[in-house]
């Protein structure tokens, strides 16, 4: 029932904001961008006079509010598909760019000792790999002493946007997956020893405590809690880390006109040195909003936070900031679908 | 006495007149009487007014989940959100198994602590004991929830679950029921946090009803030489058997509804689980967690579980309630 709060402050600003000039921005959904956005918003605040109301309240539920039209603009992880957003009217644009890290916990093992590809990352994940002494966890890892013991698969309990960049870069790497499981905010995990943590802070938590565990964190929290990372091999079969210049490699070349609405899928990017496990967060706004003031408030704020000093805010939280490149294409051929 | 006057002075108008006085105050009293009752009464049907609303509600959203499954959604083994395959067994096997643990657990040690508040305990401990017990009930989930993933889960791991599997291990059915991975968390774990959680209510109820027995039948108890446990045993329990069913129910209710304490210990697998040391899940910790990221036909089995949580704690109370009326009749009274 989350969502309730939302809708009574999105009716309070249909009712009491459309025709003020300085209320609020309203928007709701993804979690996964919600420390950002927040941050941006405060700054914004500051700046303009002008705040932003954003409940993160999910992706699923971001796009059920702006279908409801009661926000500015709803905030989804998943992209929608061409079709959907031609059917509802909107358009769909990236607003900052994220990275999942799997992490793990091996006495002896430090972030990096460790080296892992897509496929048995996805093994371990399925349950096929329970050992890590696995001949296949060694023959990546010569020379290392790896023990005999089990491997617990923490993930996350509640629907997230880190459990949908994860699974997308799994079904990417592995048919097995794509074909068993495959891609979402939530998924039946297959492992016979996975157990679900509530929230990063619930997954971590239960990384350290479990001996020959692995699990996944959105990047800002495996750095700030120091947690031991693998070295992934990317589409170009280079062993790299997760890092800011990795995130931004693999965000430097991707084809935002392969699917409609900017949907594209950053996992598993072919620059030589992308982070693999690399996803877009999107914004959903109406072609033909309801209330145009509030609209366009939405998009100078978005115009604010393209900017230097909204790059330097998503760096602070390692997040990236979209290249100018892309932003000059968003404002030029989407934000100009929108009647302003 | 007005009626008395006016039988005095013996002038019919006069008497009449105060006759009239009188059923004019009977009727406004009658009057305030109804209103009074009829007001009551509307507040008293709004809570039925809302039930129903929550009941009806509850159903109609989670309709499209039992139009495609039916009835075997209660025992079908599955939960897989992407191909939209549900079946509520899982959830409902992990509420009912948490909240026996916690109820095995919660009420021996409940009566216990609520006999010696109320028989053996010194009078200067009475009070502070109490005091205990009721801010005990009155601490947030969510603090039982993080003490026990943070505090409780790494304890129960190394001093309990480890030690216990390097006894049972290999033996026939125990050694099954305490396999699994050690890692702090499951069906077991869970339950014993409930069990924590309920404790103080079942206790400070228990407290409360053994209180109320006259002190006459205690002491003509004990005059007649019973000892203390004779005394509770025949004097007290049979007197407060009522509370004491209520108590346990009310601990039942709460063990079976309790949502985030559960989740941060249970584990959140969607599998049935295979020992008392697996990770689970419950109704109520699968609604919290999915609800964020719920869409369409996922959200509509949400609800559907939600309203079985309502039937299978509609049931309890049902069951509560009949218990009750069986040892009243039983008793003759």
């Amino acid at each position: 029932m989350r969502f309730k709060p939302s809708l009574l402050i999105a009716a309070a600003a249909l009712a009491f904001g459309s025709s003020a000039h300085a209320a609020d921005i309203t928007g709701a959904g993804a979690t996964f961008p919600f420390p950002i956005y927040s941050k941006w918003a405060e700054a914004y605040k500051k700046e303009t006079g002008v705040g932003l109301n954003y409940q993160s309240i999910g992706s699923s539920g971001g796009v059920r509010q702006i279908r409801a039209k009661t926000v500015t603009f709803g905030a989804t992880d998943a992209p929608l598909t061409g079709d959907e957003l031609a059917r509802d009217g909107m358009v769909q644009f990236p607003a900052i760019i994220g990275g999942t890290v799997p992490v793990f916990n091996l006495e002896g093992f430090a972030a990096g000792d460790l080296r892992i590809t897509g496929p048995v990352l996805a093994d371990m994940f399925l349950g096929k790999i329970t050992k890590w002494n696995d001949a296949k966890i060694v023959a990546l890892n010569p020379g290392k002493s790896l023990p005999d013991m089990a491997i617990t698969v923490i993930h996350r309990a509640d629907g997230s946007g880190t459990t949908f960049n994860f699974t997308d870069y799994l079904s990417a790497v592995s048919e097995d997956w794509a074909g068993r499981v495959g891609k979402g905010a939530a998924v039946k995990w297959p492992a016979a020893t996975s157990v679900g943590g509530k929230g990063n802070e619930g997954v971590a938590a239960n990384v350290a405590r479990t001996k020959g565990a692995i699990g996944y964190v959105e990047y800002t929290y495996a750095k700030k809690n120091k947690i031991p990372n693998f070295a992934l091999k990317n589409a170009s079969g280079k062993f790299v880390m997760p890092s800011l210049e990795t995130f931004a490699a693999a965000a430097s070349d991707v084809k935002w006109d392969k699917v409609p609405g900017m949907g594209v899928s950053m996992v598993d990017e072919d620059h030589p040195d992308a982070w693999p496990i690399a996803t877009a967060s999107f914004i959903l706004m109406y072609k033909k909003p309801g209330d145009k003031n509030a609209s366009n408030q939405a998009l100078k704020f978005f115009d604010w936070a393209y900017k230097a000093n909204g790059k330097k805010l998503a760096a602070e939280l390692d997040y990236i900031a979209l290249p100018d490149s892309l932003t000059d294409k968003i404002r030029k051929e989407v934000w100009s679908q929108i009647d302003q | 006495m007005s009626v008395a006057i006016g039988m005095n002075t013996s002038s019919v108008s006069e008497e009449q007149r105060s006759q009239l006085a009188l059923l004019a105050i009977a009727k406004r009293q009658r009057l305030q009487d109804v209103v009074f009752q009829r007001l009551t009464q509307v507040f008293a049907l709004l809570v039925l007014v809302a039930l129903l609303g929550i009941m009806v509600s509850l159903f109609n959203n989670a309709w499209p989940t039992f139009q495609k499954f039916g009835l075997p959604f209660l025992w079908y083994v599955e939960w897989d959100i992407i191909n939209e395959e549900f079946g509520a067994a899982i959830a409902i096997v992990g509420t009912l198994a948490t909240a026996s643990i916690a109820m095995l657990i919660a009420v021996p040690l409940a009566f216990g602590i609520a006999l010696f508040l109320t028989e053996t305990c010194p009078p200067w401990l009475r009070r502070p004991l109490g005091t205990a017990i009721e801010l005990l009930a009155a601490v947030p989930s969510i603090i039982y929830g993080m003490f026990g993933l943070f505090v409780f889960a790494p304890i129960f791991a190394d001093f309990v679950q480890v030690p216990l599997q390097k006894v049972t291990s290999g033996m026939p059915i125990v050694g099954v029921l305490f396999g699994g991975v050690p890692n702090g968390l499951g069906i077991l774990a869970a339950g014993v946090v409930l069990a924590f959680m309920v404790l103080p209510f079942i206790a400070a109820v228990m407290r409360d009803v053994f209180e109320i027995v006259p002190a006459i039948l205690r002491e003509s108890a004990y005059g007649l030489g019973c000892t203390t446990w004779e005394v509770v045993r025949k004097v007290v329990l049979p007197y407060t058997q009522k509370g004491v069913i209520g108590g346990v129910m009310l601990g039942l209710g709460r063990a079976l509804g309790e949502t985030m304490a559960v989740t941060f210990v249970i584990g959140n697998a969607n599998r049935l689980p295979t020992s008392l040391f697996s990770p689970g899940t419950s109704i109520a910790s699968v609604l919290a967690n999915e609800f964020g990221e719920a869409a369409d036909f996922h959200m509509s089995t949400l609800f559907a579980l939600g309203f079985l949580l309502f039937v299978i704690t509609f049931i309890v109370l049902a069951a509560a309630k009949w218990l009750t009326l069986r040892v009243e009749r039983s008793k003759g009274t």
